[in-house]
């Protein structure tokens, strides 16, 4: 029975957040009551999306530093353009962040696609690139609350049962990723790909392209939160999301993603999301500094590192008869 | 002075068994001072397997091993290592970015008081060695800057760093030109005048005329011959090669051919081969035999979109067709299914189901969205026609024993439904049981109209499979030959380039 929970990473996450939850409850009354709870996963809102694109990235051996960067640009694009524009509709400036999101990613799939550079080395270069651009955009200036129009700053936080917009469409966000991963020819080939490349091939899967597509997937996102960042922080300026890459990779690493491609679960990614925002918005409530935060945030990502790499031996060894497998079998024996 | 006639090193009675597989069966083999003993045997015949029982990667399950009339246990690799058996391998390895004298003494490197390299008696041991082998590499320089002979050279001055008396060179020449082998049969003959002796395993029987003084043959995990090379002909050592009659142990059903299904005309690659014709006809197997590196798996990757030719034509159906990518190639109906089913096989964190839709999608799939009661489907057409034994078609395939995942990458393929099967090398590494059940498999298919492609380097698989072969050797075609006129002496003959037999 514990076996099988521990085989289950997701079950593992749930059970962890509840007693997270009940153990911070405990010294701060009220910490899990559905209005609080309902505060926490709205605030984990641009996390759990962001960290769903990573995911994809992840899972077919890449990464996706650039992420961050993206939500900078595109933030700030989308900030400025209802700042000089104010009577654009709603939809149309998500679109267009939609749309900028895209193109940022689909630039780092073409490095990675058609040059073949390391993905790590591709978005390195962009991840600068972007916030650069995002400086040479706005020329340092900041976009304020102030210089929004009121459905921009204000349609993410209407409530809908009980619930901002925004955290409704991180809900649609993880509806339609998991439909993708799960019902889609590009959500298999992206699990092949990154779970044996070679087989992936070999079965007619374009490994490259669909390492593209993860990566157009992973910015669009990107450019959704860039949009959702700005409105919901009502500021854009050049170094939004600074360092927020990282919490993307981190949350996927802690839903059991495994750094190595083909494993992972869009569950595992927004539990993986939420664990790290309980965490965030626990710590300061029971009066942790935010450097002890940091420092527990980074102990439990390699904490999830070591438990993956256990799991990943355990899980799947090539054991057909061929030449190298069987000799490593014997070596080891 | 040793006697001549007392061996440097004899194996008695070995015997080594592998899960399903009795890799050597009771094998004497004696080695002489200053001589070339060549070991000679088909793939799988158990030649690799005594390399590593002789230099301690394995230990044999009975026999002894005797080192000037001594016995000698090898634990460990260090062992050999210590009583002066050395090995030299097919693809030696070794290391671009360091320079020749720390590539010799990797591992073993002479030591200061302190404990700390002692480069200086590196480099000089290192120019020591080289000059022994009267080469002038200086062992300052780094590998990358040496030619492919030179590296050779390297390698086996590494080997010969660890004071070696027994030196084994397991196909040495597989990747020489002949210049560069004529450049290596120049240092064998100066180890032989030093006094080692050699343990040199080649599948061309040129070269083992050339520089070897006895032979001994394997077969099937036996020895079946062994003695001077003199005065020996070349036909003999064929004939105990692969010495067992052939015909009756395959499954292989006589069908009457169809029309030509696949033709491939003037085939030509920038390296890998040239100028490849032949013509498939529905129903056949044709075998593609050859040495190794003979450009066989190559070919069979260019049909299937891994690679493109630089030239030619395939005709399919009598329309000429361009396979650009394995995608393309699937959905013309041309399946490769490769040598190394492990590496290129299966997906194994994905489930069954899914490994076995995975090249089907395209046809299974609705405008990008999958069918999973179709995939189910066609899993479970395939897992009970191979009677696959699993708990569900929803568990990882990594999960599987190794003949469950087998039949998952087999299912897969045939999902695919094609009219072209190509199969690279179907049973390597499968214990003679499980070969035939394969063999009865292929014949099965080919009577249900499918036309095969059979790479594979085993002469009584080839001959008793196929219904004609084409025989390559160094990227060309050595012959297409009819099943009638088939006989291991004249595809080895044709394989290995000999003429003179």
């Amino acid at each position: 029975m514990i076996k099988q929970i521990f085989r289950y990473r997701e079950i593992l996450l749930v059970i962890i957040i509840a007693i997270l939850l009940a153990v911070f409850s405990t010294r701060a009354p009220g910490f899990a009551r559905p209005g609080n709870l309902s505060n926490i996963f709205n605030d984990t809102s641009i996390l759990i999306i962001l960290a769903l694109g990573q995911m994809t990235v992840i899972l077919t051996k890449s990464i996706d530093l650039s992420v961050a960067a993206n939500v900078a640009f595109t933030g700030m694009a989308v900030g400025m353009l209802n700042a000089s524009y104010p009577d654009l509709p709603l939809a149309l400036i998500v679109l267009v962040a939609l749309a900028i999101g895209a193109i940022l990613g689909a630039l780092n799939g073409l490095f990675v696609w058609k040059l073949k550079i390391p993905s790590i080395v591709v978005t390195l270069g962009t991840l600068t690139i972007y916030r650069g651009m995002a400086f040479v955009l706005s020329g340092g200036a900041w976009v304020n609350a102030h210089q929004m129009s009121e459905p921009f700053l204000q349609t993410p936080r209407q409530l809908f049962l009980g619930l901002p917009v925004l955290g409704w469409i991180a809900i649609i966000i993880v509806a339609v990723m998991y439909l993708v991963m799960s019902r889609t020819f590009l959500g298999r080939a992206i699990y092949a790909s990154g779970g044996n490349p070679t087989a992936a091939v070999y079965a007619g899967i374009d490994v490259g392209r669909t390492r593209f597509f993860a990566f157009v997937i992973s910015g669009t996102l990107a450019g959704l939160c860039g949009y959702l960042w700005v409105s919901r922080y009502a500021v854009a300026y050049v170094d939004i999301a600074a360092g927020f890459e990282l919490d993307s990779v981190a949350a996927c690493v802690i839903g059991g993603i495994s750094t190595l491609g083909g494993i992972g679960s869009v569950a595992g990614a927004v539990l993986g999301a939420l664990f790290l925002g309980v965490i965030k918005n626990a710590l300061p409530v029971i009066n942790i500094s935010p450097f002890s935060q940091m420092a527990i945030s980074g102990g439990v990502i390699i904490a999830a590192v070591i438990f993956n790499a256990r799991q990943e031996r355990r899980r799947g060894r090539i054991i057909l008869r061929d030449r190298g497998a069987s000799e490593q079998i014997e070596v080891a024996a | 002075m040793p006697i001549p006639d007392m061996p440097l090193l004899e194996m008695r009675g070995i015997s080594k068994s592998f899960p399903g597989v009795k890799a050597l069966n009771d094998v004497n083999i004696a080695l002489y001072a200053g001589k070339v003993t060549a070991l000679i045997g088909e793939n799988g015949a158990g030649k690799s397997t005594l390399v590593k029982i002789l230099t301690g990667i394995y230990s044999c399950d009975e026999g002894e091993i005797h080192v000037d009339g001594a016995p000698v246990a090898f634990a460990n690799a260090q062992d050999a290592i210590d009583v002066g058996v050395t090995a030299i391998h097919q693809e030696t390895v070794l290391f671009d970015e360091l320079s020749v004298a720390e590539n010799i003494f990797i591992g073993h490197a002479p030591k200061s008081r302190l404990g700390l390299v002692n480069w200086k008696a590196v480099n000089a041991r290192a120019l020591a060695l080289l000059h022994s082998l009267e080469s002038n590499i200086d062992p300052r320089i780094r590998l990358k800057d040496l030619s492919i002979a030179q590296r050779h050279l390297v390698a086996i001055a590494r080997a010969l760093s660890v004071d070696a008396r027994i030196v084994i060179m397991d196909e040495p020449t597989a990747a020489l030109s002949r210049k560069e082998v004529d450049d290596l049969f120049q240092i064998v003959k100066r180890l032989k005048a030093q006094g080692k002796a050699i343990l040199f395993i080649s599948h061309k029987f040129d070269e083992v005329y050339e520089i070897a003084d006895h032979y001994a043959v394997f077969r099937d995990g036996k020895a079946v011959g062994s003695g001077e090379l003199a005065g020996v002909e070349q036909n003999e050592i064929v004939k105990l090669m692969v010495g067992r009659s052939v015909e009756h142990a395959f499954p292989k059903v006589d069908i009457a051919l169809g029309t030509t299904v696949f033709a491939v005309e003037n085939y030509t690659h920038p390296t890998e081969f040239r100028d490849i014709s032949f013509e498939l006809r529905k129903g056949e197997i044709f075998g593609i035999y050859g040495l190794v590196g003979a450009g066989r798996s190559e070919i069979c990757q260019s049909f299937f979109g891994i690679t493109q030719p630089s030239s030619g034509k395939l005709k399919l159906d009598g329309k000429e067709i361009t396979v650009r990518s394995p995608g393309e190639a699937i959905n013309a109906g041309i399946v490769y299914v490769p040598e190394e089913r492990g590496r290129h096989g299966a997906v194994l964190q994905l489930p069954i189901y899914q490994n076995v839709s995975l090249p089907s999608l395209a046809r299974t799939s609705r405008s990008g969205f999958l069918n999973a009661a179709e995939e189910f489907a066609l899993a479970r057409k395939y897992a009970e026609r191979f009677d696959l034994r699993a708990a569900a078609l929803s568990v990882p395939v990594g999960t599987l024993s190794g003949g469950n995942q087998q039949k998952v990458v087999i299912g897969k393929w045939l999902a695919t439904q094609p009219k072209i099967l190509i199969l690279d090398e179907p049973t390597k590494g499968i214990d003679i049981g499980s070969k035939a059940a394969v063999h009865a498999f292929i014949s099965e298919l080919a009577g249900e109209g499918l036309s095969i492609i059979m790479v594979s380097s085993e002469l009584p698989e080839i001959m008793g499979m196929s219904d004609r072969v084409l025989v390559m050797r160094e990227g060309l075609s050595a012959g297409i030959f009819e099943r009638d006129s088939l006989s291991a002496e004249t595809l080895v003959r044709a394989a290995t380039g000999n003429a003179s037999v």
